[in-house]
């Protein structure tokens, strides 16, 4: 526990480059906690990529790009479990449309909606 | 409801129930109060971190493509090898109205920086201000998933909370309150159905009296005709009917 969680990513060339500059990216011989999604990426392999992410318990967050996310809406709106935190961020050719997030949609329910 | 016999003692009871139920209600309505306020900081703080987010990380972006155009594309070499994550997330834990919320805090592990020499032919300082950037970015999505998670956290305590709140207003203090209710009842209706009963012995006896003063009048009346009087028992002398002389004498 006291090693920290990781953070994982999935998401186009550009973004996981500048987090693995960062200094987030972790390899090892049997996993890897960052995938690159690029356009001839199946869905199939990203979805089931975010599902053994989501299983793992040395990953705190993952961070998702918006438009890879659209595209696993499905998975994310079944997903209730606290840890990891499923974060959705921008991507440099799709700018950030908080309609879309579902986190959003919820706060802004609850802002929209009770005052 | 009916399984409860009705007696003083389950009374108090009930009445003890109650009171707690009561005490209890009150005390999760203000918890749910309490969270309810904190849940709508953490939403703005949310609808905040993430509108700020969007031009943190555009900046972000904007520097990689600078990088590219100084050292050429590094970005294979970037993903490529086996590395160790230099940076990190500890989970710690807020509390808030007795709710744990996990919260996630940045720590770099102290190793090596991976790529050290990435750019040392040209653009070495443009990759470095793409670290910084990007590290920033991460620090501010890290705080966005802290708050992120304590919202959803708290969604759920919320939820349980007010469905307890509702139970002990809507099921438990209405189904102690039949059962008092019911007690009372039974009770009243003991008492009344006692009050009744003495009531009814109270009047037979008293019918009971005078139809013997009746019947006794009836014979004395008839007397008094045949010209006898009878004089009360008391008054009769009640050592006349025995002779004193009929006795042997005791000898001890």
């Amino acid at each position: 526990m006291n090693v920290g969680k990781l953070v994982a990513v999935i998401g186009d060339e550009d973004t996981v480059t500048g987090f693995l500059l960062a200094g987030i990216g972790h390899r090892t011989a049997d996993s890897c906690n960052f995938l690159t999604v690029k356009q001839d990426t199946k869905p199939e392999v990203v979805e089931s990529t975010l599902k053994s992410f989501t299983q793992r318990d040395d990953i705190g967050i993952i961070l998702i790009n918006q438009h890879v996310a659209n595209n696993m809406r499905h998975f994310l709106k079944d997903y209730h479990q606290t840890i990891p935190t499923i974060l959705e961020i921008p991507s440099k050719e799709h700018p950030y449309d908080p309609e879309q997030d579902f986190i959003m949609q919820r706060v802004n329910m609850f802002i929209g909606g009770g005052g | 409801m009916s399984e409860v016999p009705p007696t003083r003692m389950n009374q108090q009871v009930f009445k003890g129930k109650k009171k707690a139920a009561e005490t209890g209600h009150g005390l999760l309505k203000k918890k749910a109060d309490a969270l309810k306020v904190k849940f709508m900081g953490y939403a703005k703080a949310i609808a905040e971190t993430k509108s700020g987010m969007a031009s943190d990380s555009s900046s972000a972006f904007f520097s990689l493509t600078q990088a590219e155009y100084a050292a050429g594309n590094f970005k294979q070499k970037v993903s490529e090898g086996s590395m160790t994550a230099r940076v990190r997330v500890g989970a710690g834990i807020d509390n808030v109205a007795g709710v744990k919320l996990p919260v996630f805090t940045y720590y770099e592990t102290g190793a090596a920086t991976d790529n050290a020499s990435l750019g040392l032919v040209g653009g070495g300082k443009k990759i470095q201000l793409v670290r910084t950037k990007y590290t920033a970015l991460l620090q501010n999505l890290i705080k966005l998933a802290s708050l992120q998670t304590s919202f959803v956290t708290l969604d759920e305590a919320m939820k349980i909370t007010n469905r307890r709140v509702n139970a002990l207003e809507n099921v438990t203090i209405p189904k102690i309150q039949r059962v008092l209710d019911y007690i009372e009842r039974e009770l009243d209706e003991l008492e009344r159905e006692d009050f009744t009963r003495l009531k009814l012995v109270q009047s037979k006896k008293n019918a009971e009296i005078e139809e013997n003063q009746k019947i006794k009048d009836a014979a004395a009346a008839e007397m008094f005709a045949m010209g006898i009087t009878v004089q009360e028992g008391n008054d009769a002398d009640i050592t006349a009917a025995y002779d004193a002389g009929d006795d042997a004498d005791v000898v001890f």
